[in-house]
């Protein structure tokens, strides 16, 4: 049924102008073409039938019904065609069909269509962030896709949680291996155990695009194109307004360390698996790495304004100097305080590990000796406002951001 | 041409229940096949408002914000991220109350938009009011013994807030249903505090008209009002207070009945949308309330 409707579509496609040229398949119905003399004509890398009746035409497409099973999947499934000198060579902002040619190596490698069938049965597999994505080959030219974490690569399907919606790991996505809610989609905190299995062309490409790692796909595509809209840091807080246009203050002079600080924060391949792309501005590049994820990010996140925002608040304040009776293991302890903290190893810290500074025995004991009963650090006073009216505000303006963000 | 529907929402860094109800409607509206694509886009989630657009294959975009009311973010944030060309809010031609569409390009993807007002401005919103009510007492005859109390921020961040809550209490009063109608705020008088004294009735459904459950709806106004002194003990529905028995509904974006007035906004705005309405009035009735 289904490869009848495949080929009568090729044949009506043969008869429509310049007829069908696509992965090597070449197919024309007609005389008024090159010196063929009517007929159909059936081509492929491995030769060239001409002048056929339809049921040699026919005979045809079922000796090479991988050729054609290709050509109906491409422009009648995926769709995204544009043909360039008669060429089907799809359209470059078709975000989805590139995807999916790129999942399948059509178009890095030199391999013919059976070839690329041959390496489908095996399985296709390539990564995108945490994902493993493998695409197969299913009934008739369809192609059958399946996500996990890459981490589950060699654990048997039957050990893992199975879905075969998309939408169904939504919640699943939505908090980490903690049950931490994760308002970072693309931190690397996507938790294992769980497989997408069955998935058709645009199955796969929501579950990526929508689910896991909202909008990747689609710049990256932009970029493979030389099409990705880049908005460097000050132009993106430049356009601020409300409570976020106070961000345009913290940029003063020509410096831009502290947008070097904030992609170290917030940027960072352990913190973000997208690759940056954005710099201080057209001209002045930061000195933080930007990453070597497979998928750009093309502006700062909403993360990262929001905590430009209090940075902004925080950075407008003088130093002051203080006076801290520590031993040598103490402030080193406090350093290494701040590296677990910072680099979220602090919950792995085991209970009895004394030899951690950050170990929460260590800490209390840290506390308990060098705290006074007001919390202050070797009993020396921070001096400006009290340390209560601080963190009232601070609370109060989180509420705020979250809900209302100033206005509505 | 094919059509799509991109519901834009705030989102939330904290919260992860905030994007819930949109991501429910979504797909109750989804369900119906009356677009060829359903995507949601937020402001502090992903993909972001910034982005959302290019996320969308269709050329005919139907933009629909899940907000209370006119303001900062539909007059602001959403059209400037969303990059519509020669946006101006005159376009609307609105009271605060009253904006309908607009129909636009999209500056980096080409799309024609058509830019909806706010749900919670739309007169269909009444119906999910009422229709909370029905789900929080569980009873779809809700009204004889009832006063209902419609809650909101005021006008101390935004004056458009007050007045769809006016507007929606002034709705449902004229219903004729329930015995007493009263529209609430959360930081000015007639205080949600002091909800028992404005009510004669033994029973009064309190719903506030806020997009989804967080921080004020959930921590805030339950403790306000007396129905918990510790929001993390939670609370009864009824809770008695001060002699009344309060049946207090949480968010009413939390409504499945939301789909419905998204989909009045696309229609109105030009969108073909079949017998979906019909389809979600159906199949929204009854259902549990989105589970937050
Ligand atoms: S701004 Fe930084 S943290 Fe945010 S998405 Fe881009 S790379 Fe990731």
């Amino acid at each position: 049924m289904e490869e009848s409707t495949q080929f009568a579509a090729l044949r009506a496609a043969a008869e429509n102008g310049p007829g069908v040229q696509f992965d090597g398949l070449y197919v024309h119905a007609g005389d008024d073409d090159y010196d063929r003399d009517g007929g159909y004509t059936f081509g492929t890398p491995e030769g060239e039938r001409s002048n056929l009746s339809e049921s040699e035409f026919h005979a045809a497409a079922e000796e090479y019904d991988e050729y054609v099973s290709n050509w109906y999947f491409w422009t009648h499934v995926v769709g995204g065609s544009k043909l360039k000198g008669g060429v089907d060579v799809g359209e470059n902002r078709h975000h989805r069909r590139n995807f999916l040619r790129w999942l399948e190596l059509a178009d890095q490698t030199q391999h013919d269509v059976p070839g690329r069938y041959e390496a489908l049965r095996g399985g296709l597999t390539h990564e995108w962030g945490e994902l493993q994505i493998t695409a197969t080959l299913g009934e008739e030219g369809h192609r059958v896709y399946e996500i996990r974490h890459e981490d589950d690569a060699n654990t048997p399907t039957d050990e893992l949680e199975t879905y075969t919606d998309p939408l169904d790991i939504r919640e699943l996505v939505k908090y980490d291996e903690r049950g931490q809610y994760r308002p970072l989609k693309t931190a690397p905190t996507l938790q294992t155990g769980w497989v997408l299995t069955d998935l058709d062309q645009r199955q796969v490409f929501d579950a990526v695009d929508d689910v896991v790692y909202p909008a990747t796909v689609v710049n990256w595509n932009l970029e493979r194109h030389g099409e990705l809209d880049v908005n460097h840091w000050e132009e993106t807080i430049e356009r601020q307004s409300g409570i976020y246009g106070v961000i345009e203050t913290w940029n003063r002079g020509d410096g831009h360390e502290h947008v070097d600080w904030v992609a170290e924060s917030c940027c960072d391949d352990s913190q973000c698996l997208k690759r940056r792309e954005w710099e201080y501005d057209e001209e002045t590049e930061l000195d933080a790495d930007g990453g070597d994820g497979e998928f750009p990010c093309r502006e700062p996140c909403s993360l990262v304004i929001a905590a430009s925002r209090k940075w902004t608040r925080l950075e407008g304040e003088e130093t002051q100097t203080y006076e801290f009776e520590l031993t040598e293991s103490e402030k080193e302890q406090i350093e290494d305080i701040i590296d677990a903290v910072a680099d979220g190893r602090a919950d792995d810290i085991r209970e009895a590990d004394i030899y951690e500074g950050a170990n929460r025995y260590r800490t209390r004991f840290l506390r308990a000796k060098r705290f006074d009963g007001e919390g202050n650090l070797s009993g020396t006073p921070t001096q400006v406002d009290e340390q209560e009216g601080h963190d009232q505000e601070d609370a109060r303006d989180g509420h705020d951001e979250e809900e209302h963000d100033g206005d509505d | 041409m094919s059509q799509a529907l991109v519901i834009v929402a705030h989102g939330s860094h904290l919260n992860p229940d905030s994007s819930t109800p949109t991501h429910a409607h979504a797909d109750t509206i989804r369900e119906t096949g009356a677009f060829d694509e359903v995507k949601v886009g937020f402001w502090k989630e992903e993909p972001h408002l910034r982005e959302v657009l290019r996320t969308v294959e269709s050329d005919e975009v139907y933009v629909v914000p899940l907000f209370i009311s006119e303001g900062y973010f539909t007059e602001q944030v959403i059209p400037r991220e969303l990059r519509l060309e020669g946006w101006d809010v005159s376009q609307w031609d609105s009271d605060g109350l009253s904006a309908d569409h607009v129909t636009l390009t999209a500056e980096d993807t080409g799309q024609q938009v058509t830019y909806c007002g706010p749900v919670g401005t739309h007169e269909s919103m009444t119906d999910v009011l009422v229709r909370r009510a029905e789900t929080v007492t569980g009873d779809s005859d809700v009204g004889d013994g009832f006063g209902f109390a419609v809650v909101g921020h005021g006008t101390e961040r935004n004056e458009n807030s007050a007045k769809a809550i006016e507007y929606h209490a002034d709705r449902i009063r004229e219903m004729d249903r329930f015995d007493e109608v009263q529209a609430l705020y959360m930081d000015e008088e007639p205080e949600v505090d002091d909800v028992a004294d404005y009510f004669e009735s033994p029973d009064i459904v309190v719903v506030p008209l806020f997009i989804a459950d967080g921080f004020h709806t959930q921590e805030d106004i339950p403790e306000d009002m007396g129905l918990t002194d510790d929001y993390r003990k939670g609370y009864d529905v009824p809770a008695d207070v001060d002699g009344h028995r309060i049946w207090y509904a949480g968010a009413v974006g939390t409504e499945g009945l939301m789909a419905d007035v998204i989909l009045e906004r696309a229609a109105e705005g030009g969108a073909d949308i079949g017998d979906a309405l019909e389809l979600v009035r159906e199949r929204t009735r009854g259902q549990q309330t989105v589970e937050v």
